[in-house]
């Protein structure tokens, strides 16, 4: 088995240790610390130190287990939290993920990494006062100066035995030992030194500065007299490594695998597998569905198996792709949880009180959506933090209590995901987003509704804040959220109320895997429709069309003139119906476009499975991705917004792009050979 | 067509970098590419057709699930006579993680071959440029043309990928 594979397990496992820490902390009562909690980061610190340890990143290592130590005091009572030293856990969680991140590089992290996680634990230790009380006993050396990385609060004396030390090196590590606490009875005999030390450092501390020097194996330190509270220096009852007091080799304890103290019931699966399934079961669909069609010109009577097998079929089928596509759904928590930190942290740093409360943990969303939610979720958070909500003496003066809510909810809604999110701010300026228009040369008129009004935030390089600031305002504006989340088929839109905050509401279809479509034909072509952007179908009527200058044409309909796209005109579609009357008009309202598309027929609606041409070729125009139908033939998903472009400008064929060496004698157009 | 009789290995040491071509028809031409690069060959059949693409790209299909472009080479090298019948096959390519079928008139056989017995293709002013050329190949009754089908499918000219996608080197070869 490759050894990089453990690699990956561990950074996964730590990942996730890591994302447990952040929570754990954010959530902890610096008052009266849940015994339960401090208990738990304790045990996540520790487990990757374990790991750590056993795949030799010793910075890592040596930072978790200044973490821990530090914990331990929390745990004990020794040592008291502050706000403080809260933000300093979280920023020393943030490095070990750098250095997580270094590793999985396969780079051993840099030294300013290390440097400053020494300098966010010295800085942590000096926030975590000592308790009187419990732990004053072994105090007996005070006067000894707390320099080096944290510590216990436990002096302890140790035999130091080294093997394989000349006299030369013996030098440097007795000043390096001197360090750790007062050394005494240092003598070099065939190479090996012999030492007391008593000092308020953890054997592993010394042994993993010693390492720098050494091998595990020619390092020995064993505790001798121990005074009385070693076994709170040792506790951690349950880790299996501190049973033992005295580890003469270090690397043995190491190369046991890391114990993770409950058995986890998932199974880390990569995603090319799953979408794997995915391809086979829609080709299981396939079959099923040639199958049923072979059995429908059977007699049914005379073919009664048959045919209750095929129906059977037909419904494991339908199953099996729904347990598959339930594989690749998550929760939306997945995307929550990063937001604690993140309205922690930019609370602090803008001086507001925020309270964030999450609803719909457990609704679930397909994998690419929530990655694909991130960004935009991310942004409107940060814009409500930022913009919305305000500084506490302007909420007190506005009567409102001082602290901010920001409420964060997922939901299912007729067969949708609804993502909101939600403060009780200052809400939107509509004077002020009127003026910002004004000069941003947008079309506006004083009479509009609101929700128009904050339609224009989503226009492209608008910003209502005065001054750019450091947390939002980046240039990444609503218009990239907008186009983000219609991208991947879904919608944003803006409610808010003056001095009651403002909601951003986002509706998400539950999967991009799968798509409602409306089939339609032209020739013998068959196009999808996604049916999300379809508001009607209609029959034209030829007389009533209006002609433009240009050529273009318009239908009206109900007292609007929407214009009208052929779409075996616009693709070239051979066989195309010419005769409007008996062609259908498809009204598309799509991104804020409308207009009539015309095809022959439509077919009827169909879920389908959504699969990119770009896997293996590229975009296409007016295309957004293409399925496979049930006779196995590729049928073509548009891209409706698109459409309306194309209109105008045409395909790239007919404007030929660059010019490409000795094809230009090739007729341009798409016919030129028939099969 | 037995090849193998017909190839005599010309020198010993050059056994070690033989290597097996697949070769096909291309109206009365036949060429020949790295077998390596061959996933399987399938039929001519069920190909969704795109608008706005060259002529030379016939559409997509579906190969196991799979959407898959369909080149025609046929058409893209300009031959006068292309015709769809029973020996139209599909090559399906491998060229990097991506799969691209080829449509040919025939596929012919598979072929071991030095690179002592290649020569230089002469540059020609034909529909193709000769970078995308491996060489020819003289058997004792025909030439073989050597295509650098990796090269030809990773080309601008083919527009098989989009530009943002394609490697800066593979623009214009070496």
């Amino acid at each position: 088995m490759e050894f990089s594979s453990f690699h990956d397990t561990f950074f996964d496992e730590a990942q996730e240790l890591l994302d447990d820490m952040e929570a754990l902390l954010l959530g902890l009562d610096v008052e009266r610390p849940d015994p339960e909690t401090v208990a738990a980061i304790f045990r996540a610190a520790h487990s990757i130190k374990g790991g750590a340890s056993t795949f030799d990143f010793t910075a890592l290592q040596r930072t978790t287990h200044g973490l821990e130590n530090l914990l331990d005091g929390v745990r004990q009572g020794s040592l008291a939290l502050s706000p403080a030293s809260i933000d300093l856990m979280l920023e020393v969680r943030d490095s070990l993920l750098g250095m997580l991140a270094f590793h999985r590089r396969g780079e051993a992290p840099d030294e300013g990494a290390i440097a400053r996680a020494t300098g966010l634990l010295t800085d942590l230790a000096a926030t975590m006062p000592a308790k009187g009380g419990s732990v004053e006993t072994a105090r007996e050396d005070s006067a000894q100066p707390a320099d080096t990385a944290p510590h216990g609060d436990d002096t302890m004396r140790l035999a130091v035995r080294l093997q394989g030390v000349d006299d030369e090196s013996a030098e440097g590590i007795c000043e390096e030992l001197g360090l750790f606490g007062e050394l005494g009875e240092v003598s070099v005999e065939n190479g090996v030194l012999s030492a007391t030390l008593a000092t308020q450092s953890s054997i592993d501390d010394i042994s993993s500065v010693l390492c720098f020097v050494l091998e595990p194996e020619q390092i020995s330190l064993t505790p001798v007299e121990p005074v009385e509270p070693v076994e709170s220096i040792k506790q951690a009852p349950q880790a299996s490594a501190s049973t033992a007091a005295a580890r003469e080799v270090p690397r043995e304890r190491a190369a046991a695998p890391a114990r993770r103290s409950e058995q986890s019931s998932t199974l880390r699966v990569s995603t090319e597998k799953i979408d794997q399934i995915l391809n086979l079961v829609g080709e299981l669909v396939i079959t099923q569905a040639t199958l049923e069609q072979a059995a429908a010109s059977l007699d049914t009577r005379a073919h009664e198996d048959l045919m209750r097998g095929t129906s059977l079929l037909q419904r494991n089928v339908r199953d099996l792709q729904e347990a598959v596509m339930s594989v690749r759904m998550l929760p939306i928590d997945s995307v929550f949880n990063r937001f604690p930190r993140l309205v922690h942290d930019m609370a602090g740093k803008l001086g507001k009180q925020v309270e964030l409360e999450t609803r719909g943990h457990d609704v679930e969303l397909d994998k690419g959506l929530i990655e694909g939610i991130v960004d935009p979720l991310t942004h409107l958070v940060r814009n409500s933090l930022d913009h919305g909500l305000e500084l506490p003496e302007q909420r007190l003066a506005a009567g409102k209590p001082e602290c901010g809510r920001l409420l964060l909810s997922a939901a299912h809604q007729a067969g949708n995901i609804v993502i909101e999110v939600a403060d009780d701010g200052a809400g939107l300026n509509r004077e002020r987003i009127l003026a910002k228009a004004r000069s941003n040369g947008l079309e506006i008129n004083p009479a509009m509704s609101d929700e128009a009004v904050w339609d224009l935030i989503f226009a492209p390089g608008f910003s209502t804040a005065v001054e750019v600031t450091d947390l939002s305002g980046r240039g990444v504006g609503m218009d990239v959220v907008r186009r983000n989340i219609v991208g991947m088929g879904g919608s944003v839109s803006l409610f808010s109320t003056p001095g009651q905050g403002t909601t951003t509401r986002i509706v998400l279809p539950l999967t991009l895997a799968i798509l409602d479509g409306m089939l339609t034909e032209v020739g013998k072509e068959t196009f999808i429709l996604p049916l999300s952007a379809i508001a009607e179908s209609i029959q034209l009527d030829p007389s009533s069309l209006k002609r433009l200058p240009g050529g273009g044409r318009v239908v009206p309909i109900r007292g609007d003139y929407l214009p009208l796209i052929e779409l075996g005109g616009l693709f070239h579609v051979p066989g195309a119906e010419r005769d409007l009357g008996k062609a259908i008009g498809v009204v598309v309202e799509a991104d804020r476009t409308r207009y009539v598309l015309l095809v022959d027929r439509l077919i009827g609606q169909r879920q389908v499975v959504v699969k990119s041409l770009e896997t293996h070729y590229r975009r296409v125009p007016g295309v957004a991705a293409a399925t496979i139908l049930g006779d196995g033939t590729v049928a073509l998903i548009l891209d409706l917004p698109m459409l309306a472009a194309l209109q105008h400008e045409g395909l790239p064929g007919e404007t030929p792009p660059a010019p490409v060496q000795a094809i230009s004698s090739q007729p341009s157009t798409v016919s030129g050979v028939e099969i | 067509m037995n090849i193998a009789s017909t190839l005599k290995p010309s020198a010993r040491d050059a056994a070690a970098a033989r290597k097996e071509y697949l070769s096909f028809r291309l109206g009365d031409e036949e060429y020949a590419i790295d077998i390596l690069r061959v996933q399987e060959i399938r039929g001519y059949d069920n190909i969704t057709r795109i608008a706005g693409t060259p002529p030379f790209i016939k559409g997509v299909t579906n190969l196991r699930g799979v959407i898959v472009p369909i080149v025609d080479l046929r058409i893209k090298f300009e031959l006068e006579s292309v015709e769809y019948d029973h020996r139209t096959v599909v090559i399906v390519l491998n060229i990097g993680d991506r799969v691209v079928g080829a449509v040919v008139d025939d596929v012919k056989d598979v072929l071991s071959l030095s690179p002592d017995q290649l020569r230089p293709a002469p540059e020609f002013g034909g529909a193709m440029s000769v970078e995308y050329l491996e060489g020819l190949v003289d058997l004792d009754d025909r030439m073989l043309i050597l295509l650098d089908i990796e090269r030809l499918m990773n080309s601008r000219e083919m527009a098989l990928v989009d530009a943002m996608e394609r490697g800066g080197a593979e623009d214009h070869g070496e």
